[in-house]
């Protein structure tokens, strides 16, 4: 990691109908980083993830991705950010191909360059394509490799994955873990992504944060929070029970 | 711009492949050719002892026939097209999660709902194109006789306002995609929307005229001023309905010999006399400045409509969930 800095908040806050749901976040990620965004549902990760992206606009504070305002430039962020939402949706009536083609074009990319490149991608995420066969008719697992295709298709520096392994048998989630991980490692792109499986975020996370009631409660390595919970020497402790004692500590 | 036009192309192929739109087509085509066969062979009976007919080509288009005339089937179903083409143009993108995925490319919001419009409307300029199109060419069959130069651009003007027309549904019908999250819900409220507007707004205006300017058959016939403004009345709160916008205003573009709006009932005896001496035709531009508050109306409240439903649409959250 070259320490670039690629996200950045400053006290960025966002209330709907005099309800907060994200408070005073400041945040630093850095370029190549696989970072696990955690915390109970309705804790706010998709509102700071639209807000980083430009789809909402903060009501306080300031964000920047890869330099850029994405409430005032949103349109350069969109150019290098891939955003792949929790149940993706495709275009059902259309096949694989197809629905990359439109996403392609969305982007600018002549079409002559995208079908290269679609082939290329599909076979990095592992999807074999069937012409004759509507993306209404894959299975769960191969929706999401599609969505990860489709990321990917923009050539992002930064990908936001809004539970990416959500519903994939063990075979599934395990190919996706090692393509995030390799992502990270090989493009230096850097991973923002959200899970409720705390096993898999322990596995693939170079750093976490966990999120409660719209406060980001804890930033760091997993083995530096265990340290400040359970004492030095407690390195050993999973995620799961990390992430716990936070969440009891932040409701009360 | 890309965005625009790719989302443009995309809509244009869903329409053309959508089962619903090809019905509808061939709904709106057959009717379209039954009338033209019957005012045409109706024509040729009627124009037989005739000397000189003046803008018999026209009449394929006005005459009623047996039932009714083209431009009074499409001042009724026309609405539809624009409903079907519009009604689920946001809300299914909402339910199949595409939009939130749309939203995060790198395209202005804006040419989301652009584009879809945009689609619509060429997809409305196509089918009347080939209506009006298919029923010229029908005519030149049956009646043989050839248009001139002055009812061409009588058609070409009517076709402009009919896709104006078509398009101020297809404005509404998108509204309520962008304020309904159940596309069976914008499509209802779009129908009924049509059935009032349609249907109601005529009934309504009488209604509404006994209770605004009430007429006494005894005190009427000593001051007929009483029976003027009731017809007043009823006239202006009628012109609420874009149907009865456009009936007028297409009567009056396709049939030269129609010099006013009115009624009979609000004319003056000069008006009256002249109507019934002087039967010449009115040129293009004279037949223009009658409807000209029509088709200012009709163009507006299309404007207006979309640009509530673009505003709507800019300020609404977009969430996958």
């Amino acid at each position: 990691m070259n320490g670039q800095t690629v996200i950045e908040t400053q006290d960025l806050t966002k209330v709907y109908w005099e309800q907060v749901a994200v408070d005073h976040l400041t945040l630093k990620i850095p370029q190549g980083e696989i970072f696990g965004f955690l915390g109970p549902n309705g804790a706010g990760k998709t509102t700071t993830l639209l807000m980083l992206l430009g789809l909402s606009e903060p009501t306080k504070g300031k964000a920047w991705v890869c330099g850029f305002d994405p409430t005032r430039e949103p349109l350069k962020v969109k150019r290098i950010v891939g955003y792949l939402p929790e149940n993706v949706g495709f275009y059902d009536e259309m096949n694989a191909v197809q629905n990359l083609l439109f996403i392609s074009r969305l982007n600018g990319i002549p079409d002559e360059i995208a079908r290269s490149r679609i082939a290329e991608i599909l076979k990095a995420v592992d999807l074999q394509v069937d012409d004759r066969k509507k993306v209404g008719a894959y299975s769960r697992g191969m929706r999401q490799r599609l969505g990860i295709a489709e990321v990917l298709l923009k050539d992002p520096q930064l990908v936001f994955l809004d539970e990416p392994t959500l519903g994939l048998d063990p075979d599934g989630s395990h190919q996706m873990l090692e393509l995030i991980q390799s992502l990270s490692r090989d493009k230096k792109i850097t991973v923002f992504f959200s899970s409720h499986l705390l096993d898999q975020v322990q596995k693939i996370s170079h750093r976490v944060g966990i999120m409660i009631k719209g406060n980001m409660v804890a930033v760091g390595r997993i083995d530096d929070l265990a340290k400040e919970k359970f004492g030095v020497g407690q390195e050993k402790y999973t995620l799961e029970e990390i992430y716990m004692k936070y969440f009891k500590e932040g409701l009360s | 711009m890309t965005g625009i036009l790719t989302i443009c192309r995309k809509e244009l192929a869903d329409h053309f492949s959508s089962a619903r739109f090809i019905l509808l087509f061939y709904l709106i085509l057959m009717v379209s050719l039954v009338t033209a066969f019957m005012v045409g062979s109706g024509l040729r009976e009627e124009l037989r002892d005739v000397a000189k007919p003046t803008f018999v080509f026209l009449m394929l288009f006005t005459s009623p026939g047996k039932l009714f005339s083209l431009i009074q089937f499409i001042a009724f179903f026309g609405p539809l097209i624009g409903i079907v083409l519009g009604f689920d143009a946001i809300n299914r993108e909402r339910n199949a999660r595409t939009l939130s995925k749309l939203a995060s490319q790198p395209i202005y919001r804006d040419s989301i709902i652009n584009g879809k419009f945009l689609a619509g409307a060429i997809t409305i300029t196509i089918m009347m194109l080939a209506i009006v199109l298919l029923i010229s060419g029908l005519g030149l069959l049956l009646i043989g006789v050839v248009p001139g130069p002055e009812e061409v651009w009588r058609l070409l003007t009517y076709l402009v306002i009919s896709i104006f027309y078509i398009c101020f549904w297809l404005g509404i019908s998108i509204l309520f995609s962008v304020g309904f999250r159940s596309m069976a819900t914008s499509a209802l409220a779009a129908i009924a929307c049509w059935i009032f507007f349609s249907f109601f707004v005529a009934l309504g205006a009488s209604v509404m005229a006994d209770v605004i300017s009430p007429v006494d058959q005894q005190a009427a016939s000593s001051n007929p001023e009483l029976l003027i403004n009731h017809e007043q009345t009823r006239k202006i709160l009628s012109l609420f309905s874009p149907m009865t916008l456009y009936s007028e205003a297409t009567t009056i573009i396709l049939d030269p010999l129609r010099k006013t709006t009115q009624s009979l009932l609000l004319m003056g005896p000069m008006e009256r006399l002249s109507i019934s001496r002087f039967q010449n035709p009115l040129p293009l531009a004279e037949s223009m400045t009658i409807v000209f508050p029509h088709l200012i109306s009709l163009i507006a409240i299309t404007i207006v409509f979309f640009a509530i439903s673009y505003a709507m649409f800019m300020r609404q959250e977009i969430r996958s969930t």
